[in-house]
């Protein structure tokens, strides 16, 4: 079967199996809104001062709050449908403008901390793998449990009094230098120098996953048959780990990395509010704390599609490394 | 922070053994050969895992005590659960109470080894009352989670059919929504307190439990002994807990403890953020209180971080430990 039409079938079957989670999260998203303290006719009022009950009356039936439930709902699809998720009176602007505000920010975290886990996750399962059952390994092996038992924002602070407060190497937070009017290369660098730290902290976690993903695939991959080929033929042994064992396990670490999409994304929560580094996971935080649940149920909403969106680019991309798959 | 990566790549793994096993087993009957002790092909090592599929307790262990990580860890976890206890008598005053000077720097104070905070609160009160609710959470969520997985995941598996389909599509719904923002906004709604951050917790967590009790229950449902019970006329519940449940649980335990550590996670993260009971201490609030002041009194933030992290750590060596004595697949390597 040529290449283009398995992606096509793929495609088509992720997004059919997509509609009716997608369908789902919605009406889950509805009723958590509505139990929710307070509608956003209250939030209005606290937020002018005062308001009577005629007026508050008034905004409700305006806003369609008094309506039953269902027709409520209705109402939020065809907005949703409209790519509207609603006002925040706290910041005066539409929810899905403050969240495309701050999106990028937090796919470059993301981006940066996948690629430093996975680099780092693959090194160090590569060298359990080779030194399996020996000391390197079980060293190693502790290591990784130990990345994978400390709490992200912990070790982003216990980072920060190293290198910042210490060593006064790397900036403790935020997004860039302000009022520099770099631009070119050094904007970027100054852009990464601030990077650093909480990419490092959020990878930290996953590195420990990969390293043992690694690790395990490495050693199932290692018993076959065309490895001991590889060997027979006279390849180094280098040449071998790197070519043909490493090569086929890579497989179920690229399903692991979509599946963490969604995880990163809530470590970026906790790890962008230790840093105040301005995506997503902050302005979760400052919608906790103003009680902002539009905002909140907004990215709860838009991360759930980003992660459908992740997995089915991890299918598609499956589908064009592994013949196998796009066939059934 | 994710709520169960270790716990879903188990089940990932767990999963793929689960539908290996029927074939696996239909080769073993085949061969019937004597158990080659140095088979190294992959299709045979498959065979020999099926032959020792049924998990021996008193071998399993005998594998997690002779495990010095996993004796260690639950050396540290039971230290931890005694201090838990023994905290209101260690230290009967509240924990939040002003005693001392404030900023007073570990071993300055004999009085107070781990020094004060900001307010003059003694630190070492703090990390052990601190545990109390760390385990509490930990504990409870993955009681609860555990249950409603269980319970959902083996109605799926035993039943199959549209029963099973609705079921895997909920259970896609909830490991779609990425789980600590979900958390975050379960409990930002309820309120927080002890009881919503272990029900949030919960609620989050099953999903795994779920998956995982599906895929054993779909792999055991087709073998013979569940036959026999069916054609001996037992129920569907007697079937399904008696028959098939407790050849499904070696899995479900090792998630279980992994699924202690994530919730002792979760719960630190929330209650830095805030979001955490106001009304006890905990780890992670300690942490919160004393991030302000990171730059000058660090020792604020580091001293309950490490506690949550050897707390987890031994949580997560039992894991493994745990994993290496009931799956025998796993540990033949080591």
């Amino acid at each position: 079967m040529p290449a283009l039409l398995r992606i096509a079938r793929t495609l088509r079957r992720t997004l059919l199996q997509a509609i009716p989670t997608v369908l789902g999260i919605v009406i889950l998203n509805f009723f958590l809104l509505q139990l929710a303290p307070g509608d956003a006719a209250d939030v209005m009022a606290g937020e002018a001062g005062s308001a009577t009950a005629e007026s508050m009356a008034a905004l409700r039936s305006r806003f369609g709050l008094d309506n039953p439930v269902l027709v409520q709902l209705g109402h939020y699809l065809n907005n949703l449908a409209h790519f509207s998720l609603g006002f925040s009176p706290r910041y005066g602007m539409p929810v899905a403008d403050l969240i495309a505000q701050r999106l990028p920010g937090t796919l470059t975290l993301m981006a940066l901390a996948l690629t430093i886990a996975i680099l780092l996750g693959v090194v160090l399962g590569s060298l359990m793998a080779s030194f399996a059952g020996r000391i390197p390994d079980r060293l190693l092996s502790i290591f990784s449990l130990l990345f994978y038992s400390i709490p992200s924002f912990w070790i982003g602070l216990m980072l920060i009094v190293f290198f910042s407060v210490k060593l006064g190497w790397l900036p403790s937070g935020g997004a860039g230098t302000i009022g520099s009017r770099l631009t070119g290369v050094p904007a970027i660098l100054d852009k990464a120098r601030y990077m650093v730290l909480p990419a490092t902290s959020l990878a930290l976690f996953y590195v420990a996953i990969y390293a043992r993903l690694t690790r395990a695939s490495m050693l199932e991959v290692k018993n076959q048959d065309f490895v001991r080929t590889a060997y027979a033929k006279g390849l180094t042994p280098f040449g071998v780990t790197a070519r043909h064992i490493l090569r086929n396990a890579l497989i179920p670490i690229t399903t692991m990395a979509g599946m963490h999409i969604g995880g990163m994304l809530g470590g970026a929560v906790v790890v962008e509010t230790v840093y105040s580094w301005p995506g997503l996971g902050r302005l979760a935080f400052e919608a906790v704390m103003g009680r902002d649940f539009t905002v909140l149920l907004g990215i709860l909403l838009l991360s759930s599609l980003l992660v459908i969106i992740a997995n089915a680019a991890v299918d598609i991309i499956h589908a064009w490394l592994d013949p196998r798959i796009g066939a059934r | 922070m994710s709520t169960t990566d270790v716990g879903n790549f188990r089940s990932l793994v767990a999963e793929r053994e689960a539908t290996a096993e029927p074939e696996a087993a239909a080769a073993t009957a085949a061969a019937n050969g004597p158990a080659w002790s140095n088979m190294k092909a992959p299709d045979a090592r498959s065979q020999q895992s099926a032959a020792v599929a049924v998990t021996n307790g008193r071998r399993a262990l005998k594998v997690f005590l002779s495990n010095p990580n996993a004796l260690f860890g639950t050396g540290f976890l039971v230290f931890v659960i005694l201090v838990a206890l023994t905290a209101p008598i260690l230290y009967p005053d509240d924990p939040l109470s002003m005693v001392g000077r404030p900023f007073l720097w570990p071993g300055q104070n004999s009085a107070y080894p781990l020094g004060t905070d900001s307010l003059g609160r003694d630190v070492l009160a703090g990390i052990l009352h601190g545990s109390r609710i760390s385990l509490f959470v930990g504990l409870m969520a993955t009681a609860l989670g555990l249950t409603f997985g269980v319970l959902v995941g083996s109605t799926a598996g035993y039943f199959g059919g549209w029963i099973d389909d609705l079921l895997v599509r909920l259970i896609e719904i909830f490991q779609t929504l990425p789980s600590f923002v979900l958390l975050v906004v379960l409990v930002a709604i309820a309120q927080p307190s002890a009881t919503t951050v272990t029900l949030a917790i919960a609620v989050i967590s099953w999903p795994t439990v779920a998956r995982l009790t599906r895929a054993e229950f779909r792999a055991i449902r087709e073998k013979d002994f569940v036959m026999a019970a069916r054609s001996l006329g037992y129920g569907h519940a007697r079937i399904i807990f008696r028959e098939i449940l407790p050849n499904a649980l070696p899995p479900i335990i090792v998630t279980s403890s992994v699924m202690v550590a994530t919730a002792i996670l979760m719960e630190s993260a929330l209650s830095f953020m805030g979001l955490g009971d106001p009304n006890v201490v905990s780890w992670g609030s300690m942490i919160g209180t004393g991030r302000e002041l990171v730059r000058t009194a660090w020792y604020l933030t580091a001293l309950p971080g490490l506690a949550i992290v050897f707390t987890v750590l031994a949580l997560n060596l039992i894991g493994d430990g745990l994993n290496d004595a009931l799956n025998p697949r796993f540990s033949q390597d080591r």
